[in-house]
């Protein structure tokens, strides 16, 4: 099967969802030559920075009959737009009382290793989750990038797509023939038996690497990937922990009340799940501190293979 | 150009309607059957009509948090309005917005809003719909003095001037943003003035003058009709209540200011412009129409009354657009 990038992953499921339904446009600071060439200014928009104005623009086109996307680029750029996100697009199909549908998708990239500093490197998906109203999708291959992103544009609700700014040059097999991945579906990556490990977007190849080197020392490690980060797929993680009886979740962001508490909670409270737990549950996240920008600190603040490792070892030693 | 008699009739009702329902929904909301908190719109009756009557079905518009009247005006049902503020599940949004959140997308009218200024890039994405429709419609952007200083006003205005899109931006300036005096806010005394930065027309008209109004929006419509793109529309107005109908609210407002302004009441001032200069309506024929009005109100609140609320679990429906797993 061809092989092809994360980035172009996306940019395949925006064009070919783009000619499948011409309701379809897009927003964004920037347009995309290739894509501004094949669709029109009318359909690919470069707007002026005014994040505010074209977010809460795409709400107003998606309640008018249309199902636009618009690209934030780096998540920091949506925080201009807060108020459209959290006030207005969360809530506008409940508080109308289901009227009228919304169906609009938000890009944005998320997280570090691009030595951009604290502000283009952070990964805050979990401020986004509590938003009842919102779906949030966070690919960590191509093709999962290529098929949530077409059920992102296809969803009548409105829901955000993070995209790793690390993955962006990753490559893997993407079929050519149209497919979608389902949102709320986690994807077990590798199967294991001692420890399950929920790792999120490029803490999914991290935690493969690490699952390698614990194979060496005999230690059966299951990887699964959320894939969609509002709604959890609370299932799937639950019968893996069952399965396994140890649990380490590894994310990219900052462990306060983030993604891997939600996960960790959405395990430890389901009572078949606590009973079959051997050990604590361990997390392996960022450092409590803002991204910095040396790469000598950046790489002390994120959490890599080597981290996940002594985890699971951590983990495995408790019992 | 005047509207017709028969028109100018309708738009008196309109007024009186918004009054009389504006009326009724303080005095429930004091006595505790309207719940949260009600923005009376009463004073600044003639805005709301006076734009509305220039416009046509499938022109859609978005309202602020003082939204009763632009429901009103663009054709809202009365009986799914006061169910909506009493909680109730036959309401506009089966009790889920109130007040605040009363929305018809039929009729085109895209929702009330609890924040100053988020719906003005909401509706100017209509607009661009619209537009890409290529279908004539227009999209109208009420707002309030203190919204004109917010971001998204200038954000979303530079937008349509540079896109062209079909859009007013109607800015009902009362003079108070809640409590702060728009003298203290407001950098140029006129908002309209603004206008002159994205190059679009800015035109200030008296808010209590009907026809001023309508002229105003007519001339907008149809230039937005044309694809010569938006127009601000800043109508000088005044509402009669405090912020909001809470007894505890604030009155920052000096007394004779506040009464200066009620003597330029928009509704009376029509109708002496129908009785004296038009020989259109007598006084029977008022009394008649404002007693039709006050029934229908009635009648809303039996309707409304007489609903159940909804039930609790209901609670957890339409967060998405799917049923719940």
């Amino acid at each position: 099967m061809r092989e092809i990038t994360y980035a172009q992953a996306g940019a395949e499921a925006l064009a070919e969802e783009m000619r499948r339904d011409p309701k379809t446009f897009e927003m964004s600071t920037d347009a995309e030559p290739a894509l501004l060439e094949e669709f029109g200014p009318t359909r690919v928009r470069a707007t002026p920075i005014a994040e505010s104005a074209f977010t809460g623009m795409s709400i107003g086109a998606a309640g008018s009959g249309y199902r636009p996307i618009v690209n934030w680029r780096q998540v920091t750029f949506a925080f201009v737009a807060m108020d459209q996100i959290v006030n207005q697009a969360a809530k506008i199909h409940y508080m109308f009382g289901g009227q009228q549908k919304f169906p609009v998708t938000f890009r944005a990239a998320v997280g570090g290793g691009t030595k951009l500093a604290a502000q283009h490197s952070q990964s805050p998906y979990s401020m986004f989750m509590n938003l009842a109203g919102m779906k949030i999708i966070l690919p960590s291959t191509p093709y999962d990038m290529k098929g949530l992103l077409k059920s992102a544009i296809r969803d009548d609700n409105p829901v955000i797509s993070f995209e790793a700014n690390r993955l962006l040059g990753f490559k893997g097999e993407v079929p050519d023939d149209d497919y979608t991945v389902p949102i709320g579906v986690a994807d077990v990556k590798r199967e294991g038996a001692d420890i399950t490990v929920v790792a999120i977007a490029w803490m999914v190849h991290e935690a493969l690497a690490a699952a390698e080197i614990l194979d060496k020392e005999g230690v059966s490690v299951e990887v699964i990937d959320p894939r969609t980060l509002a709604p959890l797929d609370a299932g799937t993680i639950r019968k893996s922990v069952q399965k396994t009886g140890r649990l380490l979740v590894a994310d990219e962001a900052g462990p306060t009340a983030g993604a891997s508490a939600e996960i960790i909670a959405l395990a430890t409270e389901d009572a078949e799940t606590f009973r079959a737990l051997k050990v604590p549950v361990r997390r392996v996240c960022a450092l409590n501190a803002p991204i910095p920008y040396s790469p000598v600190l950046e790489d002390h603040v994120f959490p890599n293979r080597q981290r996940i490792a002594d985890g699971i070892r951590g983990v495995m030693s408790a019992g | 150009m005047r509207p017709n008699p028969e028109m100018q009739r309708e738009m008196l009702r309109q007024m009186q309607t918004i009054r009389r329902f504006e009326e009724r929904a303080t005095k429930d909301y004091i006595e505790g059957d309207i719940y949260g908190v009600v923005h009376s719109y009463i004073g600044e009756e003639a805005v709301a009509v006076g734009v509305c009557s220039a416009l046509e079905d499938g022109d859609k518009i978005i309202s602020t948090h003082r939204g009763h009247g632009h429901c009103i005006a663009k054709g809202a049902d009365l009986d799914k309005m006061m169910a909506e503020l009493y909680g109730r599940e036959t309401g506009y949004c089966k009790g889920k917005g109130g007040s605040m959140h009363i929305a018809d997308f039929d009729i085109g009218m895209l929702g009330a809003n609890g924040i100053v200024a988020g719906g003005i890039s909401i509706v100017t994405g209509a607009g661009l719909a619209a537009q890409m429709d290529g279908n004539g419609r227009v999209a109208v952007s009420f707002f309030g003095d203190g919204a004109s200083n917010a971001g998204p006003f200038h954000e979303s205005i530079n937008i349509a001037a540079k896109w062209k899109l079909p859009m007013l931006y109607v800015c009902e300036n009362n003079l108070y943003a809640a409590n702060t005096a728009s003298t203290q806010t407001l950098a140029h005394p006129d908002v309209a003035a603004r206008a002159h930065g994205y190059g679009i027309p800015g035109v200030i008209v008296d808010g209590n003058d009907i026809f001023a109004v309508h002229e105003a929006a007519t001339e907008a419509v149809a230039r937005a009709r044309a694809g010569e793109g938006p127009t601000l529309i800043e109508c000088k107005t005044y509402r009669w209540g405090r912020h909001t109908e809470r007894p505890t609210q604030a009155e920052p407002r000096p007394g004779d200011e506040v009464e200066a302004w009620k003597k330029k009441d928009p509704i009376p001032r029509l109708r002496a412009e129908l009785q004296q200069q038009q020989g259109q309506l007598t006084d029977e024929e008022w009394e008649e129409m404002d007693r039709e009005i006050l029934t229908k109100i009635e009648a809303a609140v039996g309707f409304a009354k007489a609903s159940p609320f909804p039930k609790p679990e209901a609670a957890l429906d339409d967060v998405f657009s799917e049923a719940a797993p």
